[in-house]
């Protein structure tokens, strides 16, 4: 601590000290002093509560449009429902203006236009974020749902099952299991992408790295430690899918 | 039973079947033959509405089952299906695949389904898998379950889209001895099948369709010992 101090103070005055000493200060100061590793255990503990949030929106409004746009897609011929043709339409702009348009520009309109009065920064980050993630579910959703055997709907329509219980019952319990890695995969996607509500003042891992670097004045410590905390994060997922995985495939061979 | 009325389908510009009119009568065991691409599977298909009709009628039981307003669950419901790639549930154990249907469509309580499905199992020899799984089970296995699992709805009739197509040969016989069974006790079957000595055996009508077209029908003996038309008697020198 003494060391520190000391140390400090000659690199404030311009002293040119051994590589490490300077380590040692700028490593200190970046996440010791003023118990600023709090800030990083916050700003970790709110990234992981935005990625929860934003989740539950995105799976909300993702099994919703898939919904509607496969019931759509599925319907018999002669017997349109003019209803689901208005959701679906919209189902279909939706996930095309998401798609189309970069993330952060969405973040940029939804805080400084559409919300440009509301001080709830991280609150319209996390909507914004389940918007789009939701779009993207909706297609990982969909492409399940597709990608399953056509027979499978057919011998459960051929039983006389309903389309509603065919679904339930025997395309969705299958089609979990199958998407199950790209949803892991959009976990892990939009874990990251909750770095970006930074710009629009969403506080999360990021917001509290930038405060620290702009108490201490240094950049490099606060960004690449970040960084790190980033890349645990996402090794630790990566590896609870793995085993959340291998237990399904597991079953498959009862 | 079954009254089908100029049925044509198409699949874009592609016509595979071209304006057929048929009767099937109860109790009958209709074969049909015919060279791939003839759209055998097609009109199957078509009589329980697995594929909508371009044009034409189809009335079973006296329902006109093509008319949009007819709730086609409950038609399906006494027309079993039996598929070429058995398409039994995979997530499901052999017990629940045969009652899913009977239960959720409130024709029986989970307890009757169960003794329903036991029997039915005790009857086709596989009462000890009522609680494996399908992967657990050979292919000539799965293709007699999803007949019990067709039958556990009490049909009026029974379509076979090539039972026997997707099975290694030593299989086909004990699938083929289950539908002998069910011919014999009178239940109304639609075949279509690549097997001639079922036909034969079984079959009380034979119909040979070639493009889209019945080209030719008859008792199994007229059509396989008697072929008039060039086409059958082409197909049948290649197959018999």
């Amino acid at each position: 601590m003494e060391q520190y101090l000391q140390w400090k103070e000659l690199l404030r005055a311009g002293e040119d000290l051994p590589f490490w000493q300077e380590f040692y200060v700028k490593f200190y100061q970046a996440f010791i002093e003023a118990d600023r590793w709090k800030q990083y255990l916050e700003g970790v503990g709110s990234t992981l509560m935005v990625t929860a949030l934003a989740l539950v929106i995105g799976v909300i409004l993702g099994v919703l449009v898939a919904i509607v746009r496969t019931a759509h897609d599925q319907q018999r011929p002669g017997r349109h429902n003019p209803i689901l043709g208005v959701f679906n339409g919209i189902c279909q702009v939706y996930v095309t203006i998401i798609r189309g348009t970069p993330m952060l520009v969405q973040l940029l309109i939804m805080g400084f236009v559409i919300f440009s009065t509301s001080r709830e920064y991280t609150a319209i980050g996390i909507l914004t974020l389940g918007i789009n993630s939701g779009a993207y579910v909706a297609e990982i959703i969909r492409g399940g749902l597709m990608s399953l055997d056509p027979g499978q709907m057919e011998a459960g329509r051929s039983l006389g099952l309903n389309y509603i219980d065919t679904m339930r019952f025997i395309v969705i319990p299958q089609a979990f299991k199958a998407i199950l890695p790209s949803l892991g995969n959009e976990f892990i996607t939009l874990l990251k992408d909750t770095a970006l509500i930074y710009t629009i003042g969403g506080e999360e891992l990021v917001y509290a790295a930038k405060a620290i670097s702009t108490r201490t004045y240094e950049q490099m410590f606060p960004l690449v430690g970040s960084a790190l905390i980033y890349l645990a994060l996402v090794l630790i997922f990566t590896w609870l899918q793995g085993l959340l995985e291998r237990r399904l495939r597991q079953s498959d061979r009862r | 039973m079954i009254d089908v009325k100029n049925l044509s389908k198409s699949f874009g510009d592609n016509l595979v079947l071209n304006d057929i009119s048929e009767h099937i009568y109860p109790g009958d065991k209709v074969v049909i033959i015919g060279p791939s691409g003839s759209g055998k599977s097609t009109f199957l298909r078509c009589l329980n509405l697995m594929e909508y009709p371009s044009s034409g009628t189809i009335t079973f039981d006296g329902v006109e089952t093509t008319d949009p307003k007819v709730n086609i669950d409950e038609v399906r419901r006494k027309m079993g299906m039996v598929f070429q790639h058995f398409n039994l549930f995979p997530n499901m154990t052999i017990k629940k695949n045969i009652t899913l249907a009977p239960v959720r469509t409130k024709l029986m309580t989970q307890a009757e389904a169960d003794e329903k499905a036991m029997q039915l199992l005790r009857r086709v020899g596989l009462e000890e898998k009522a609680d494996a799984y399908p992967s657990q089970l050979s292919g000539g296995q799965k293709q007699r379950i999803a007949i019990v699992r067709a039958l556990a709805m009490n049909p009026k009739v029974i379509l076979f889209d090539e039972p026997t197509s997707a099975l290694d040969p030593e299989m086909v016989g004990e699938v083929l001895a289950v539908m002998k069974e069910l011919a014999e006790e009178g239940m109304t079957m639609v075949v279509v099948t690549h097997e001639m000595g079922f036909a034969r055996e079984v079959g009380n009508r034979v119909l040979f369709m070639d493009e889209g077209k019945i080209v030719e029908q008859g008792t199994p003996a007229e059509v396989f010992g008697n072929p008039k038309h060039p086409r059958l008697q082409d197909f049948l020198s290649k197959v018999l």
